[in-house]
């Protein structure tokens, strides 16, 4: 009798190196390290010609010039063909005006997306959920943002969290809930009894000695 | 193949690669410059018209090979 193992994958975590991958996609083959130096929001959506991924589509081309004020590359994924993803592309173009500007992997042997964990089998067996992976200029996964089928992202939402995580990498300091460029930072916390006592004579506003906030 | 097609002439981002590479050796970062192309872009290209034996790489650096300066002759300016 032949034995069947369930198989344990490994999804990536935050903080871990991007698993690197080869794929077909409609600006031809990319590897991941072809974007090194630039951020990149590598993102999956169900499947070609459906309503929900056209909207989405539509809303990412409409960011992708926000996107690259701030060195962003975006990197759709799904498992259709070239073939698919070019007849669909042209399709959106046709029906809506809106030309689509980033490439999207044709990921037919689910290559990448069982890599990055992009199928979830209790949602489909067979299609990528809505998964949004933000991918630093260091190849480092900074943000996992995972949608189910029926609801589409919120690209207001991506654009915050790109404009959070480079404020962080630059004024090394977090960021507040509900954060929008130009309100206050957080203060990371004090480590130590004498900064936390230093801490309060700095002009920072705070609540108390573990939340503290400036403007940057 | 984004550079060049199944007929083997140069796409029209290839022709652009062909076009920055003319003036000489350079870096990838350079050769985006030039050509007015996405960086992740060109390094995809340099990598298909270097297997296409267009372009040869010197460590970090690229040009165009003997087939590729043919080839680029031939652009319409």
């Amino acid at each position: 009798m032949v034995e069947v193992k369930e198989q344990t994958v490994s999804l990536p975590r935050l903080g871990q190196p991007a698993p690197a991958f080869d794929a077909a996609t409609t600006h031809g083959v990319l590897k991941l390290e072809d974007f090194k130096g630039s951020w990149l929001i590598l993102f999956s959506h169900p499947a070609d010609f459906t309503p929900v991924c056209t909207t989405e589509f539509i809303a990412f081309a409409e960011i992708y010039p926000e996107l690259q004020k701030r060195g962003v590359e975006l990197l759709g994924l799904s498992v259709d063909s070239v073939s698919s993803h070019i007849a669909w592309v042209r399709n959106i173009e046709e029906k809506t005006g809106v030309k689509i500007p980033f490439p999207v992997i044709a990921d037919l042997s689910k290559e990448v997306s069982l890599a990055y964990g992009m199928i979830h089998p209790e949602q489909s067996k067979t299609e990528t959920v809505r998964c949004v992976f933000i991918i630093d200029d260091k190849q480092i996964i900074r943000t996992i943002l995972y949608y189910p089928l029926t609801t589409g992202r919120n690209m207001e939402e991506i654009l915050r969290i790109i404009d959070a995580l480079q404020a962080t990498d630059e004024y090394k300091v977090a960021t507040p809930a509900n954060w929008r460029p130009g309100d206050m930072v957080v203060v990371p916390p004090p480590n130590t009894q004498e900064m936390a006592e230093e801490r309060l004579k700095q002009g920072y506003e705070c609540v108390d000695w573990y939340l503290c906030k400036k403007k940057l | 193949m984004a550079c060049i097609s199944p007929d083997g002439k140069p796409t029209e981002s290839g022709v652009k690669l062909l076009r920055a590479l003319k003036s000489g050796l350079g870096a990838a970062e350079e050769i985006a410059q030039n050509a007015g192309l996405p960086l992740f872009r060109v390094r995809s290209g340099l990598r298909e018209l270097t297997q296409a034996g267009l372009v040869d790489q010197k460590n970090d650096n690229y040009e165009l090979s003997p087939k590729g300066v043919e080839l680029a002759d031939t652009l319409p300016a």
